[in-house]
């Protein structure tokens, strides 16, 4: 199975997000966002990063690259898609999932190992979970504050759409505690922490991240 | 704007010139004249005043920094020595691997962000131009009092400009230092260390050579930022009504420094580059002279073609700015097209603004005009050299005979409230309000950054081959023995990397210091350099490169004396690194090396009002005996954990050790005060399983270091003799002085 890693100009996560898809038994294949091609994968990974320097909004400009036509498609047409932190950015930005991702609340960049909830294992991402799991990954952003209209807050919550929460203080002032969200179908994910950053203990807090890629083994296998 | 010419200035010998307001001293100005045989130009003036300016010209320091290569190890693992961007060490498996510190100390106290920001991207591509990928950061920083106002304006843009540049190229931040001290208040230090890993065939040299190669800018385009003097020339010669004085501070732009890393190592891995040189101080100045130098010499520039920000900019402005994110390139013309695709592929501008001649002076005209034609070496490397007055300052010997007389905790209360207060005072508190601002899992090949005694990298996944980095520097040392300090701080950088079990390879520096034009000062920095020199030479390791950072000095208040060092080493297996920490009860405790009445510089006595009594004079035959004990306790796998003793002593160690992985210990100590706070250098602590413990004494004896039994791991507080100290309270004051000062 291939799992497409998509790289801006300014991102930075995208080795670690192909190693993390390697170590899950999946074969990891590089995109670049100015070739309009897919090159033949099951699933696609938006990865971390400061794609375009952030400059205008985060993600605002990657959404138009070429590669992000193709992917937007594919999406729509059920292929597992996920974003981790810009690539997050990059999915609210496309219309792919709501809401968006403002400054912390702090208003300071914050990088710390963050205990996380799962909270739905219906999706593509997280099936390798159990609902109601405690797992520690790295959280890292300037611009992690997930924020909705209050419409948007309740429909998420009543259809089971938030993946997983904060545990503990919330670390970026998110809308109910959300780390995590995912669309109606469940094959788009937009995940704030860093999965890709803890797929073994010799690099991560732990090896709690590696589940969102077996996951998506899991949904291709199915 | 009239444009001066070469040819103006060889029938204009009348013409005053502003030589002085450019910084350069009346025989300096005459000697340009002698060498060129006529008055320089405007443009000539401009390249000659930024590159025999004190930073790029090293004119004070180089007769004492040479001792550094007279007093060297000759060593294999040496690919690429002092005089380059930076210098190169073998560490196995075709691997190599380059490190740097610079300073950004004045700019970043006049624009902390930016001054910052730019320090991290300077150092970046400093060690990019060497053909490697920057693998991770290291930021020693030095602040005046933790509570004073300006500190509070100075720190907090200084880790936001640290981490914003940082974060964005994608480079985790493996360490630092944040020490502070009156002595920085209108004197911040900014140090900025970068680390790269590259095959041993893809070092690149900054060298322009053969004739018919192509000179190219590619990078950012060129605006008005860090211009500093320079416009001096552009407004009072010239015209006085012309452009305001711009920001003498450069303007960082990550985003396009990301993309000019990638781009480059894309062009790299082609092999399309003869030459190449970053634009960092003295921007085009700097880069068209050394890359001249470092081939035969001829080059002709079109400076016109220059890429600019500002269409006003004139060629002196041009040829000094500061502008960010730059880099010029010898390309042959076979490679060209290439070199263009890959730059228009990442959408870097790119401009062919010369070529390479078989001449032996670099030409630079503009607009068809002659404006600079100099022998390039004159400007690069021949720049004037002084060998300045220096005195033993009057304070040593005063200092020196104080003696330290401060109260010594004796009482179970007192130890309790020690061991409180060392572990809340700003120099020894928990950092984490500062690394939480940056990025250190990018990469994924982290494995040890801040609390960590150093920084360690892995730079192979498949042989998990890493190197490990520690900077140090103990000024309180360097004001009582300046000497002594450079071999202490040597010592202590190379027991850091040493704890976790990597053998040290190589030493880079950053020397911070007051006016070299005061005799006391340069005294303190000759005295550094040789105990540096002398400190490498004995523990066999090269010194492959550094930077000296002068004038540091509000008024006549210097700092102290602050030579920042650096080591490297290697790790085989990074996976068997000993961890600074323990997570078990039940293991037991040791304190290696000895432990003397050490109160002078200490931490305690600073906290008491105290700067005096003499340095503890550096051992280190038994620090090389220390570092392969520590290595081999790695490898015998009997350390469970290590952590090296230095500010705060085995109080600061042993909060770090218990508070880590919340697990505590109970201690049994003689003489509590003095074991708790005095900084014998050379100290370790660690743990192992009880049943090791004859392992750890057959290795004790045979590296002659002595290994004291301080008791065992376990419970939920730090228990030293009757003190009672509990790991909840022990952490509140451990954590709570950043976020209460900052946050």
């Amino acid at each position: 199975m291939k799992v497409g890693v998509v790289t801006f100009p300014g991102t930075l996560d995208d080795r670690d997000a192909a190693r993390a898809a390697n170590h899950a038994g999946t074969t990891a294949v590089s995109l670049w966002h100015g070739d309009a091609d897919l090159k033949g994968v099951d699933a696609v990974i938006l990865p971390g990063g400061f794609s375009y320097g952030d400059y205008l909004r985060c993600g605002a400009i990657s959404r138009f690259a070429p590669v992000m036509e193709k992917v937007i498609a594919a999406a729509k047409g059920g292929m597992p898609l996920l974003g981790i932190c810009n690539g997050f950015q990059v999915l609210c930005e496309a219309h792919l999932l709501p809401g968006a991702l403002t400054r912390n609340h702090e208003l300071h960049f914050l990088c710390r190992d963050q205990k996380i909830e799962i909270t739905n294992n219906q999706s593509a991402w997280t099936s390798s979970y159990e609902v109601g799991q405690e797992i520690i990954i790295p959280l890292k952003n300037g611009e992690g504050s997930f924020q909705c209209d209050d419409a948007t807050l309740a429909a998420l919550e009543s259809e089971g759409r938030i993946i997983a929460r904060y545990v503990g203080e919330n670390p970026n002032g998110s809308r109910n505690k959300i780390a995590g969200i995912t669309n109606e179908r469940g094959n788009i994910v937009g995940l704030m922490p860093h999965p890709e950053h803890a797929i073994d203990t010799l690099t991560g807090p732990t090896a709690d991240g590696l589940g969102f890629f077996t996951s998506v083994l899991n949904a291709m296998v199915k | 704007m009239a444009l001066d010419t070469v040819t103006i200035a060889e029938i204009s010998p009348e013409q005053v010139q502003p030589f002085a307001e450019l910084g350069l001293k009346p025989d300096e100005y005459s000697r340009i004249k002698e060498i060129l045989g006529r008055r320089p130009t405007s443009s000539e003036l401009a390249m000659y005043s930024v590159m025999w300016s004190e930073h790029c010209s090293y004119k004070s320091s180089k007769v004492h920094l040479k001792q550094f290569g007279d007093k060297a190890v000759k060593t294999p693992a040496l690919l690429v020595g002092i005089g380059e961007n930076a210098g190169v060490v073998d560490v196995g498996q075709g691997y190599a691997v380059t490190f740097k510190i610079e300073s950004h100390n004045h700019p970043s106290f006049i624009e902390p962000y930016q001054g910052a920001a730019t320090g991290v991207g300077g150092i970046v591509r400093d060690i990019l131009t060497m053909g490697a990928r920057p693998i991770a950061i290291m930021d020693p920083l030095r602040f005046g009092p933790a509570t004073a106002a300006d500190t509070r304006r100075v720190l907090p843009g200084v880790i936001a400009g640290v981490g914003g540049y940082g974060n964005c190229l994608g480079l985790p931040n493996i360490g630092g230092e944040v020490v502070f001290d009156e002595s920085y208040l209108g004197n911040p230090l900014v140090n900025a260390l970068c680390i790269g890993v590259m095959k041993h065939s893809d070092i690149k040299l900054a060298k322009a050579a053969g004739a018919g190669n192509l000179v190219v800018l590619y990078g950012a385009k060129t605006g008005g930022d860090g211009i500093g003097g320079v416009s001096v020339l552009a407004s009072e010669t010239f015209d006085a009504t012309g452009p305001a004085k711009r920001p003498a501070v450069q303007v960082g732009d990550p985003f396009v420094e990301k993309v000019l890393i990638e781009c480059s190592l894309e062009i790299f891995a082609e092999d399309l580059v003869v030459g190449i040189q970053d634009l960092g101080g003295a921007g085009l100045s700097c880069a068209t002279s050394e890359l001249a130098s470092g081939g035969s010499g001829g080059m002709k520039v079109e400076l016109d073609r220059v890429p600019l920000r500002d269409a006003t900019l004139s060629p002196e402005e041009i040829l000094m700015s500061e502008s960010q994110e730059r880099m010029c390139a010898i390309v042959e013309p076979k490679h060209i097209d290439r070199f263009l695709e890959i730059c228009k592929k990442w959408d870097v501008t790119v401009t062919v603004i010369g070529e390479v001649t078989d001449g032996e002076r670099l030409e630079i005209t503009w607009h068809g005009e002659l404006i600079v034609d100099v022998p390039p070496r004159t400007v690069a490397h021949e720049g004037p050299v002084y060998n300045r007055p220096l005195a033993k300052p009057d304070y040593i010997d005063r200092v020196n005979s104080e003696v330290i007389n401060v109260p010594l905790p004796k009482s179970a209360a007192e130890i309790k409230a020690a061991v409180l207060k060392l572990a809340a005072t700003p120099n020894l508190a928990d950092k984490s309000w500062v690394t939480s601002q940056y990025d250190r899992y990018v990469q994924g090949n982290t494995i040890q950054s801040q609390p960590d005694d150093s920084g360690m990298v892995r730079i192979d996944e498949k042989t998990h081959l890493g190197v490990a980095v520690a900077t140090d520097a103990n000024a309180n040392w360097s004001y009582l023995n300046p000497y002594e300090g450079a071999k202490l701080a040597l010592a202590e950088a190379a027991r850091n990397i040493a704890t976790a079990g990597a053998k040290p390879l190589a030493v880079t520096n950053c020397l911070n210091f007051g006016s070299p034009e005061d005799p006391g000062v340069m005294w303190q920095f000759a005295e550094t350099v040789r105990g540096l020199a002398d400190g490498c030479l004995e523990m066999g390791l090269p010194v492959t490169g550094g930077n000296v950072s002068f004038y540091n000095q509000t008024g006549a208040v210097a700092i102290l004396p602050t030579p920042v060092i650096g080591v490297l080493g290697i790790i085989d297996d990074v996976r068997t690194r000993t961890p600074m920490s323990f997570d078990a009860d039940g293991l037991e405790l040791y304190l290696l090396g000895e432990t003397k009445n050490d109160l002078a510089g200490s931490e305690w006595a600073y906290l008491h009002g105290q700067r005096g009594g003499s340095a503890p004079i550096a051992d280190l035959q038994r620090e090389m005996r220390l570092i392969d004990f520590l290595v081999e306790g790695r490898t015998s796998k009997v350390f469970v954990a290590a952590h090296d003793l230095s500010q705060g002593g085995l109080s600061a160690t042993l909060t770090e050790m218990v508070l880590r992985h919340k697990v505590g210990a109970v201690i049994r100590i003689e003489d509590a005060g003095i074991s708790l706070i005095s900084e014998s250098p050379g100290r370790v602590v660690v743990a192992i399983d009880p049943a090791d413990s004859q392992a750890l004494n057959a290795m004790a004896a045979k590296y002659k270091i002595k290994a004291t039994y301080l008791g065992m791991t376990g419970g939920d507080a730090l228990e030293i003799n009757d003190a009672h100290i509990p790991l909840s309270e022990l952490h509140t004051a451990h954590t709570e002085t950043f976020p209460k000062l900052f946050g």
